[in-house]
């Protein structure tokens, strides 16, 4: 495994079939009375969030806490960022603290990987703009492993705002890595030119929804009305919300939160025993504290700081070249 | 000696004691694909012209010329690019007239044309005027001069063309912005008959382009970038040439990057309309894969397009439909760059790069001959009025003298440019310019190379 994580392409099936084994580890961990192990004890993990984010920004807080590592977090109101300091700038500065791990939220594509060039740090992308968000791909993986069992062969739509969304992208790749059949659906206007070339199908409606074993829907931003992209959100749920009439009994369903009720979906499939999403909101914290040990941890290595984490295999990795 | 008659009148650069002094290039490749020219022999300069061609050893130095080794190295006339951003006046922290017209000197370019999206726009004679005196302190080679097009290149009210013309605008563009009204350049079509000059454009329809930042495509679609469609500029470039046909103007196409582009200028050319367009060394050899890393070093405006587009520009560049490379050098700090890639100002640097990118990527492997690249990279000014330079008695002395067999890594030794953004930066290349004879008046040497004796 790498020793970053900014996108679900530097996982391998391998790789990622044991962060989801090593999250059910966790998963233990998390039932007991005191959560916590001593794994990261004396290393620094920072969360920069450059952006608001309740689930993201929590979960990787709390899985730093359950792995005893020192845990600094910066958003950016009233931080350096707020006064103009350069992304370069403020990753230089953070450095000096000598991070393990650095977990960055940007509304920018490629700042993770920015911030790997800048720093030493091991560094985890929890959301670059429209482009990527691994670890919500991770924790979707094992929260429907956990229902399912395997996941090869299964057919997955997602259906929604693909152009816009983070979460589709890493899910496409995931997905489809772990074996599964994905297909997007949605307004053409929302469905990026050439998104075929992840490896997904493309419908623009709804026709064929019944060969799905699992419907992941995307969040329906309000903003989207203004740029013509949807003429109405009346139009959009006519169209493309999931309901209890389109949901079928044995399809499973996804949503990677926060949900507009009543938009992409209906009430009563939210609350159906067929949503999976309370658990995808519970599989955040063991798949986080996966991702940070499997990176920080996975082989050894210890010592505040380290330069060179060693890898999940024992392996030493260098840094990669800027 | 006084450059007098040797330079278009509209184009300026620093006069010093070297015009019009004798160099003798002994013993070179001549080349001159126009007029068929491709033997070994003698250039004689003298008085800022090509005064004679010889056998190898057979012409004598004057007093007081300098001699150059020319053995193993080739003559070509050097090269014109009818668009460079210069920078000056506003931001000479990222280039001036003299590093910019040296990065270019260095790069093989006898004469440049800049754009006037400056610090303040160049939409004013008093302002084009201030610019040209400056030259005249800065500019190591011919510099020429546009004016925008509209005001501020607002894009709403034309600017006093026929003033500006009789200024020395060189031509009318509003590089970097399209003109968005299609009555207003209609009107600037219309008062090109009063004023002159051709318009050069940069063609985009923003509602299309949006906020995008690289080309619609397989790679931005992965990325989840914001992007730029190809119909975006070929919309306009058939726009433009159908308003062009109608109302008889000349107009010519900067920055050609999609297929449909070169699509539209050749119908435009088989109804007889008067264009002209140009592609960039960038455009002609890189992909939008190559945005793949988000390297802000591959981000500029038109972006980068498929490989389909690519071959496209370059059958373009070959049949002619494309009349010229130009560099769209765009020169920007390394703060602007050193950022996400969709905050980074879009434009990469080209002038020290253009011919060995070129040479290295499409005449080595065999996909266009020298003469026509040669051909492509002198005719840039044409669609302006400038004479094509030419190695033969009488032209005046525009000449390049260039390693076709030296390797050289981008950046190596870093730039003339004041700025670093190169698209080709660490890419090793073949063909190295050695020395450069602009105007009349040797504009670069080589740090490496070695003078010849002076007598």
């Amino acid at each position: 495994m790498n020793r970053h994580l900014l996108s679900v392409d530097d996982l391998s099936r391998e790789d990622i079939e044991r962060l989801l084994d090593r999250a059910a580890s966790f998963a233990e961990v998390s039932g007991r009375e005191i959560k916590k192990v001593p794994t990261l004890r004396g290393r620094t993990v920072i969360n920069v969030f450059y952006e608001s984010s309740t689930r993201t920004s929590s979960s990787f807080e709390l899985a730093a806490k359950r792995l005893s590592a020192d845990l600094v977090s910066i958003k950016a109101q009233g931080s350096a960022v707020d006064k103009g300091e350069s992304l370069k700038d403020t990753v230089q500065t953070l450095s000096a603290y000598d991070p393990a791990a650095i977990v960055i939220r940007s509304p920018h594509a490629g700042a993770a990987a920015l911030v790997a060039r800048w720093s030493a740090a091991s560094v985890i992308n929890a959301g670059d703009g429209k482009h990527e968000h691994p670890t919500q791909a991770l924790l979707d993986l094992y929260a429907l492993r956990r229902r399912v069992g395997p996941l090869e062969g299964l057919k997955l739509w997602i259906v929604g705002d693909v152009m816009h969304s983070r979460v589709a992208r890493s899910g496409i790749l995931a997905f489809s890595r772990m074996g599964c059949e994905v297909t997007v659906c949605g307004p053409p206007t929302l469905i990026p030119r050439g998104i075929e070339s992840l490896g997904c199908r493309v419908r623009y409606t709804l026709d064929d929804l019944a060969e799905a074993d699992v419907v992941y829907a995307l969040r329906m931003q309000s903003e989207r009305m203004e740029g013509s992209f949807v003429p109405s959100l009346r139009e959009y749920a006519g169209r493309y919300q999931i309901d209890g009439r389109r949901l079928g009994a044995g399809q499973l369903l996804m949503h990677p939160g926060p949900v507009n009720r009543g938009v992409e979906l209906a009430a009563e499939v939210i609350d159906s025993p067929q949503a999976l999403i309370v658990e995808q909101v519970e599989s955040g914290v063991v798949v986080r504290m996966a991702v940070l040990y499997e990176l920080l941890a996975g082989g050894g290595g210890s010592g505040a700081g380290e330069r060179r984490a060693a890898g999940p295999l024992g392996e030493t990795t260098e840094p990669q070249p800027a | 000696m006084s450059a007098q008659g040797l330079l278009h009148p509209a184009l300026e650069r620093v006069e010093t004691a070297e015009v019009g002094r004798a160099v003798l290039i002994r013993g070179a490749r001549l080349v001159d694909p126009r007029s068929g020219l491709d033997r070994e022999g003698d250039v004689l300069v003298r008085g800022g012209r090509i005064a004679e061609l010889g056998e190898s050893g057979a012409l004598e130095a004057p007093d007081g010329a300098e001699l150059v080794r020319g053995e193993g190295l080739t003559a070509l006339p050097a090269f014109v690019d009818p668009h460079v951003h210069l920078r000056t006046p506003g931001r000479e922290d990222e280039e001036d007239l003299d590093s910019g017209t040296r990065a270019a000197s260095a790069g093989g370019y006898c004469a440049v044309i800049a754009m006037p999206n400056t610090e303040p726009v160049v939409d004013c004679a008093p302002v084009l005027g201030a610019l040209r005196e400056r030259a005249r302190a800065e500019a190591r080679i011919p510099t020429g001069f546009t004016a925008a097009i509209t005001r501020g290149q607002a894009g709403q009210d034309l600017t006093e063309m026929a003033e500006l013309a009789d200024a020395g605008a060189f031509a009318f563009t509003d590089d970097g912005l399209p003109v968005r009204s299609a009555g207003v350049m209609r009107q600037a079509l219309q008062y090109q008959k009063l004023a002159g000059r051709t318009l050069a454009l940069h063609e985009e329809e923003p509602s299309l382009s949006r906020d995008g930042g690289m080309h619609e495509g397989a790679a931005s679609a992965a990325l989840g970038l914001a992007a730029i469609p190809s119909v975006s500029e070929s919309s306009m470039v058939a726009r433009d040439v159908l308003l062009a046909r109608h109302e008889e103007g000349r107009i010519h196409v900067q920055h050609v990057s999609a297929r449909e582009s070169v699509e539209a200028i050749e119908r435009g050319l088989a109804d007889g309309v008067e264009v002209t367009a140009e592609a960039s060394p960038h455009h002609l050899l890189l992909t939008e894969d190559h945005v793949r890393e988000l390297d802000t070093h591959f981000k500029m405006n038109p972006p980068l397009r498929s490989e389909d587009d690519r071959r496209a520009l370059i059958d373009g560049l070959r049949s002619g439909t494309l009349s010229c490379v130009a560099t769209d050098h765009a020169p920007h700090s390394p703060e602007e760059k050193e950022q996400p890639f969709e905050l980074a100002p879009m434009g990469v640097t080209g002038l020290e790069t253009a011919f060995s990118a070129l040479y290295t990527d499409l005449v080595e492997p065999g996909v266009l001959d020298l003469g026509l690249l040669v051909e492509r990279m002198t005719s840039g000014g044409e669609p302006f009025g400038l004479e094509i330079p030419r190695i033969e008695p009488g032209a005046p002395a525009n000449l390049c003298l260039v390693d076709l067999g030296a390797e050289w890594e981008v950046g190596e030794g870093g730039y003339e440019s004041r700025s670093a953004n190169c698209a080709f930066a660490g890419r090793r290349l073949r063909g190295r310019v050695r020395l450069t004879v602009a105007g009349g008046q040797v504009a670069y040497r080589e740090r490496s190379f070695a003078v010849g004796a002076v007598r």
